[in-house]
């Protein structure tokens, strides 16, 4: 293990608690603190074992997390390297965003154990421990990597070891230009190798920008507004937006796209999503943005089905609830500025908000309502599982910088030794997740893909 | 059984490639030296194509040249044809290769050995190795002799146990012509050192008068040779040409009807050939597709008929060569002077090695060259002298020298030897080096000319020409930096295509452009000229490669964290707690010298090198 970079991890274990700790050490340690952390008291200068209350903050100034944070000097820390620990909100969304965070700045996911790790290399430990210790590292290393083999098989991993597959197909065949250069080879045409690290470049960038770890922070966790035409969808947005952006009028079905608003509830950065409304059409126009909202709802965080209370509910209320089963939801009921022509018990278990959009009544309690359950989370994940997430999210973070540079030399005709010395580089990173590609792997692919021999 | 009476320090056995870098290297550095060789006409015989380098392998001879070896000098001085490799591809990849003269190299190589003081050269086929308690004390003869050393190195090639296939037809030999050495793998496995057989080929000898060279490509050498020896100066004598030859749909079809008749597909070769150099039976098998295959046609002295036509090595009966050649363009009449063949022999599992290429099992005895399972002169050269010096330094009780990953392809070599379970024939790949930006022809001066001269291989000669050359580098790296270009100084401006030069740059920001060479700005600036050609490469290399040379070097620092971390020859593995039986076990039996060594083993996780690496800090405090 490196020991002289700066790592970050969750200090505390998995489960739901309300709180959480998250543990960075290393020389970098403060300096990462202050580069998304805003002290209450607009200190510049922290002191060592206080605790301060502050904002965590993205670079598009977006709210992450309320914490409280704590530097600690090196050497009085667990490590007996510079500590910090913020103490933020326990939901895991809330953990990946933080932990993306930092990994965006550079900083290290820990390995497992590498804290205590370090502490011991540090002469922290006891000597008596040692043992505990590296059978600590033994079990928990071994644990995540039979997890990392269970999930191999699906979402990012295989997408990841795709990326691995075609890095390592560029390899092949410029270490082949480069050690066999009196072979019968394909031509040294690098054309090719741009189309495809382009491609890989944009792909990355979008799943490391778009990766639900990270989902709250940057396109905001997404609630869609689902109910039928006229139930007052529009107008809700409206005035969770506090502006006039979706078209509202009295016609139903006049919203036959989605309108898709980010909004800061709470500091928790929101994707609104309005639907077109579930009803049975046999408008083609309408009939296609019904198909989609379906689509849409299986991907929201939350649903807020809208029913009209000023009317008796019928059978589109029922299926507008159908078609969400499975998603978290709540229940909004509009228009309590009218008569009130209904039960509000008749959606049964969820949790229910009573709001009129004219007179902003019950608007802060339903904002209150989804800021506490997107802190607290609905997702019961394993510690594990979010580190493993993170993991991916690192190795594709880290290899963007060399595939730049393999692409850059590409387009501007370097040596070829510096193309595979980039491409390497980011082989080596992905091969965290998809495993090492080893020179024996190459030569292999070579000595098959190839008829070399003179 | 008679003793020859006089005692060697170092005894090396077989005079190839290996052996006569390791003798020479063992007796410049004082120690009485035997050299015992099958056949006194054989010595640094090119058994197979008759050249020296290419991509990797001109490597690994610029490094044996720099720590003082022979390789380098002997080729300069009787190439008969040089080229330089891939020279648009990168410093690092630059490779220099040429053609012998197979008559003159021998006959040179053997000449320096017969001048040199305290070694012995003599004639003698080893049936035996002589072991006490452990430790080797000498090697017995087929005569019964007995030669006595402190210290062995066997460098055995293809003649352990050596089996020759011809066609279906096989029999006992070390090469053609020569007998094999039956005895030894037999006399070193009865010590518990594990025996492996692999397989290699070798193409059929042509005569020249019966070709056609009209009705191929010709290929001459560069104009300029640039040679392998950092003490040789120019080569200008005359070159010779090769030329290119091909395959043809016919050729092939001549080599799949008879199949049959390879020893390969009929299944009597068990011994496992190299990858990267498969028969031509072999490639038309495999690749079915490709309807013609090159071969370049080398000429194998200056004074002599034979041609070594490279990618055809075969084991299919005479008739068959005979045919398929004869049915290639240039070759209608052509006539076989020595058909090709295959040949199997032991090799002794490298894995049984330490790092100083001293066998584990006994004491005092070193392998170098095919008996490790590697394949080519210069991987055998690159050993030899690697082993001799060790062997040397064991009787000089000084201790052993062991060059790293990041200090050169010899490092790279034995660390992989040692650590990797051998699959065929290795033969050095520049893609086997992680620090390959590092590890360059040009600067193999810079990396190993002083460890050589430490250890007393490099003459004082040489060593005053590294200094002279470091402080060249160093003064024209200054003088890059501190000469100054404006816009006033209109004739450089024009001649560099400077138009957009605004304020004052250094020479040294000149040539971080991309399009602006050393030779540019040598033009335009005569206070450059002064400086040689060599320390000039290397400022331009340090200036135009800094970025990646940085990183390079970054990373030879993370991974040194490891490498430095040594371990003990004693560490007891089953000490340790939480390590996996099967880490455990490879660990015991391969006993690496360093944390990071024992990364590379196969199946050792990161894991366990934590625990090791804990472990270690507990036992020491």
């Amino acid at each position: 293990m490196n020991t002289s970079d700066t790592i970050i991890a969750p200090a505390t274990g998995s489960g739901d608690a309300g709180i959480a700790i998250i543990r960075i050490s290393g020389a970098d340690s403060l300096s990462a603190l202050f580069r998304f952390f805003t002290p209450t008291g607009r200190q510049t200068e922290l002191q060592s074992h206080r605790l301060y209350h502050g904002l965590l903050r993205n670079d598009s100034d977006f709210v992450v997390d309320e914490v409280m944070a704590v530097y600690m000097a090196a050497p009085h820390t667990y490590t007996r390297e510079d500590v910090v620990e913020i103490q933020c909100h326990g939901g895991q969304q809330v953990i990946k965003s933080i932990l993306k965070l930092y990994q965006s700045f550079g900083i290290r996911l820990a390995q497992p154990g590498e804290f205590t790790y370090r502490a011991f290399m540090n002469g922290r430990l006891d000597l008596s421990q040692a043992e505990a210790v590296s059978q600590l590292i033994h079990a928990k290393t071994d644990s995540s990597r039979k997890l990392a083999i269970k999930q191999m098989g699906g979402g990012l991993s295989r997408v990841i070891y795709n990326f691995s597959s075609q890095l390592k197909h560029i390899l092949v065949l410029t270490e082949a230009w480069l050690d066999f250069p009196e072979e019968d080879l394909p031509d040294e045409d690098i054309a090719d190798f741009i189309a495809v690290l382009t491609d890989l470049k944009s792909k990355i960038l979008t799943i490391t920008e778009t990766y639900s770890c990270g989902r709250v922070l940057t396109e905001g966790a997404s609630i869609l507004l689902v109910g039928q035409p006229n139930a007052g969808k529009s107008s809700l947005m409206n005035a969770l937006l506090g502006e006039d952006r979706a078209i509202v009028t009295d016609v139903p079905g006049t919203t036959r796209d989605f309108l898709e608003e980010g909004l800061s509830i709470d500091g928790v950065p929101v994707s609104l999503v309005d639907t077109a409304g579930l009803r049975t059409s046999s408008d083609i126009v309408e009939i296609e943005g019904i198909r989609r909202t379906e689509e849409k709802i299986s991907l929201a965080d939350l649903v807020l089905l809208v029913v009209d209370s000023s009317r008796t509910p019928d059978q589109l209320d029922f299926s507008a609830l159908e078609s969400c089963s499975g998603r978290p939801i709540f229940v909004v009921y509009t228009k309590i500025d009218k008569a009130i022509e209904l039960d509000f018990n008749t959606f049964g278990a969820f949790p229910v908000y009573r709001v009129s959009s004219k007179t902003a009544e019950g608007l802060d309690s339903l904002r209150h309502g989804i800021s506490s359950f997107l802190k607290k989370d609905y997702t019961t994940t394993d510690e594990t599982v979010l580190l493993t997430e993170s993991r991916h999210f690192e190795a594709l973070q880290r290899c963007l910088e060399p595939i730049g540079r393999a692409l850059f030399c590409c387009q501007n005709n370097a040596d070829l030794e510096l193309i595979a010395f980039d491409i390497r580089e980011a082989l080596y990173f992905l091969g965290q997740i998809s495993g090492e590609t080893t020179t024996e792997d190459i030569l292999d692919d070579i000595f098959s893909g190839f008829c070399i021999g003179k | 059984m008679s003793n020859y009476g006089k005692n060697y320090q170092v005894i090396v056995v077989g005079a190839g490639h290996a052996g006569c870098e390791a003798a020479l290297a063992s007796a410049r550095m004082g120690c009485t030296t035997l050299l015992l060789t099958i056949g006194l006409d054989t010595v640094a015989q090119m058994s197979c194509n008759p050249s020296i380098g290419g991509l990797a392998k001109g490597h690994l001879v610029h490094e044996v040249d720099a720590l003082g070896g022979e390789m380098g000098l002997n080729i300069d001085a009787t190439g008969i044809q040089f080229r330089r490799l891939n020279t648009r591809k990168g410093p690092a990849v630059r490779a220099a290769r040429a053609q012998a003269d197979r008559m003159a190299y021998s006959a040179r190589m053997k000449n320096v050995i017969e001048n040199e003081a305290l070694l012995d050269l003599k004639q003698g086929l080893v049936e035996e190795v002589l072991v006490e308690q452990n430790r080797i004390v000498g090697v017995k003869t087929r005569e019964g002799l007995e030669f006595l050393g402190q210290t062995v190195v066997l460098t055995t090639g293809t003649f352990m146990r050596g089996l020759i296939h011809v066609g279906l037809n096989h029999y006992a030999g070390g090469r053609a012509g020569e007998p094999s050495a039956e005895g030894i793998s037999a006399s070193l496995a009865s010590y518990g050192l594990r025996v492996g057989r692999l397989k290699t080929g070798t193409p059929a000898r042509l005569s020249a008068r019966s070709i056609d060279f009209s009705k191929l490509e010709r290929q001459a050498g560069d104009k300029v040779v640039k040679p392998f020896s950092f003490m040789t100066g120019s080569i200008d004598r005359k070159q010779v040409d090769c030329y290119i030859a091909e395959t043809n749909e016919r050729t092939h079809e001549i080599i799949r009807n008879n199949l049959d008749k390879s020893p390969l597909y009929a299944g009597i070769i068990e011994g496992i050939g190299p990858r990267y150099c498969p028969s031509i039976e072999d490639k038309i098998v495999r690749f079915p597709d490709k309807n013609s295959h090159q071969s370049f046609i080398e000429p194998e002295c200056l004074k002599g008929s034979e041609m070594y036509p490279s990618g055809l090595s075969t084991s299919l009966p005479p008739e068959v060569q005979l045919a398929y050649f004869r049915s290639m363009v240039g070759f209608e009449s052509v006539e076989i002077m020595r058909p090709g063949y295959a040949i199997e022999y032991d090799f002794i599992e490298p894995m049984q090695l330490k790092a100083t290429l001293e066998t584990r099992v006994i004491d005092g005895l070193f392998h170098a060259g095919q008996i490790n399972g590697t394949s080519g002169y210069e991987e055998a050269a690159g050993q030899g002298i690697l082993a001799g010096i060790n062997a040397a330094r064991q009787c000089q009780e000084q201790p052993p020298v062991v060059i790293g990953r990041d200090q050169g392809y010899l490092g790279v070599m034995i660390d992989d030897l040692i650590t990797q379970p051998t699959t065929d024939p290795y033969r050095m790949f520049t893609s086997r080096s992680e620090y390959r930006l590092l590890l360059r022809e040009d600067n193999a001066d810079q990396r190993l000319t002083e460890l050589g001269r430490k250890i007393g291989l490099v003459s004082d000669e040489r060593w005053r020409c590294y200094v002279e050359k470091q402080k060249q580098v160093e003064a024209a790296m200054s003088f890059l930096q501190d000469t100054k270009v404006t816009s006033s100084d209109s004739l450089t401006v024009e001649k560099l295509n400077l138009g957009d030069l605004k304020s004052g740059v250094s020479l040294e920001q000149l040539l971080r452009r991309p399009e602006i060479n050393i030779q540019d700005v040598t033009s335009v600036c005569s206070g450059l000229r002064d400086y040689s050609p060599q320390a000039l490469e290397q400022v331009e290399i340090a200036i135009k490669y800094e970025g990646y040379i940085k990183r390079q070097r970054e990373q030879v620092k993370r991974d040194r964290e490891q490498e430095d971390v040594k371990l003990p020859e004693t560490l007891d593995y089953d000490a340790i707690p939480s390590i996996s039986t099967e880490v455990r076990e490879k660990l015991k039996k391969i006993k690496p010298t360093s944390l990071g060594q024992a990364g590379r083993i196969q199946g050792v996780t990161p894991a366990a090198i934590a625990v090791i690496q804990i472990y270690l800090r507990k036992k020491s405090s």
